[in-house]
């Protein structure tokens, strides 16, 4: 497990993620819980859904999907010029290569950040997020303060995440729909010219995907992930 | 499960509490069927967002998918899918059940 100190929300966009009303017994699940297993009952009774393939979405978003895709997209890009090339002009046919592409139909942009400009990913709609790359959004990237300052005050958000970029490198926000979803290409770090793709990748955060953070030698951490 | 004292680590886990991740599957797999677009789903799901944000703000955790919730069932409601009754008295079903069955064994859904 690695743990990695900037690689995670500023304190104001921490989570408070208590279920508000606790149920009075306590084998009783909470009522939104109640509520899901209700619609599901329902849904499984009338034949709209089957409960295997519910299953399987939960064990691949729970477990198998993860910034671990993204960040060997990213590591791939840094060591094969040809390959970084494709995906900036159209990732569909690579992502599918890899078995990354969503079904919700949605496309991927790759952004690039170049010492010119750096990138950063939200969604004010809602949270529309390139799941197959990096799986389930972190609870900051659903929160209305992340969603509404991203757009409004991104160097303010960026300091917050301890991000301070150099004042001639601009920042693009780039607002995520339910077609288009953003992956951000950070630039590879200095002193890495000799790691292959494996260990590259370990470099690769969730949040320099998101543009919330920069790419972080794994040595920083506790240990690789 | 979170703790509002605790930083968001960077493996947390994708869903905090199992009906988040029910949820979502469920969401996924009626749209996979045809009953709605992600599109569709984004639209009425980002306005509820936006007018229950407006009374408070939301943090993205339980709130985020009580939100989610809230959308899913009225569409169901608004297609015909599973109306309000039909909800209430399953749900009814399964509190009984879960308030008569006996500690450890399985709760069932009565007939």
């Amino acid at each position: 497990m690695s743990h990695d100190p900037t690689d995670h929300g500023p304190d104001y966009l921490a989570s408070h993620g208590h279920d508000k009303a606790a149920p009075p017994h306590s084998h009783l699940p909470s009522d939104p819980a109640l509520r899901v297993k209700t619609l599901e009952t329902i849904l499984v009774q009338k034949g709209l859904i089957d409960p295997a393939a519910i299953d399987a979405l939960i064990e691949t978003y729970s477990t198998r999907v993860g910034p671990q895709n993204g960040a060997k997209v990213v590591a791939r890009a840094w060591n094969d010029p040809d390959f970084r090339a494709a995906l900036l002009s159209d990732p569909t046919p690579l992502l599918a290569e890899m078995g990354l592409i969503g079904r919700q139909g949605e496309h991927v942009v790759v952004v690039e950040n170049t010492p010119a400009q750096h990138n950063m990913v939200v969604c004010t709609l809602c949270s529309c997020y390139p799941w197959t790359l990096l799986g389930i959004p972190p609870t900051w990237y659903k929160s209305d303060a992340y969603r509404a300052r991203a757009v409004r005050d991104p160097r303010g958000v960026l300091a917050e995440f301890g991000v301070t970029l150099p004042d001639g490198q601009s920042v693009r926000v780039w607002d995520s729909t339910a077609e288009v979803r953003y992956l951000v290409l950070p630039m590879r770090p200095a002193g890495t010219e000799d790691l292959g793709e494996a260990q590259l990748a370990a470099w690769v955060t969730r949040n320099a995907m998101i543009g919330t953070g920069l790419p972080q030698s794994p040595a920083q951490g506790e240990a690789a992930p | 499960m979170t703790d509002s004292n605790e930083e968001i680590p960077s493996t947390d886990p994708a869903f905090s509490e199992p009906w988040h991740a029910q949820l979502f599957a469920m969401t996924l797999g009626l749209s996979a069927a045809g009953f709605f677009t992600w599109t569709q789903w984004t639209e009425a799901f980002g306005a509820r967002l936006k007018r229950d944000g407006a009374k408070r703000p939301l943090d993205g955790g339980a709130d985020y998918y009580g939100v989610w919730l809230d959308t899913l069932e009225d569409i169901l409601a608004s297609s015909g899918k599973i109306s309000a009754e039909e909800r209430a008295q399953i749900k009814a079903a399964w509190e009984a059940a879960y308030l008569s069955t006996p500690h450890g064994k399985p709760v069932k859904l009565q007939r």
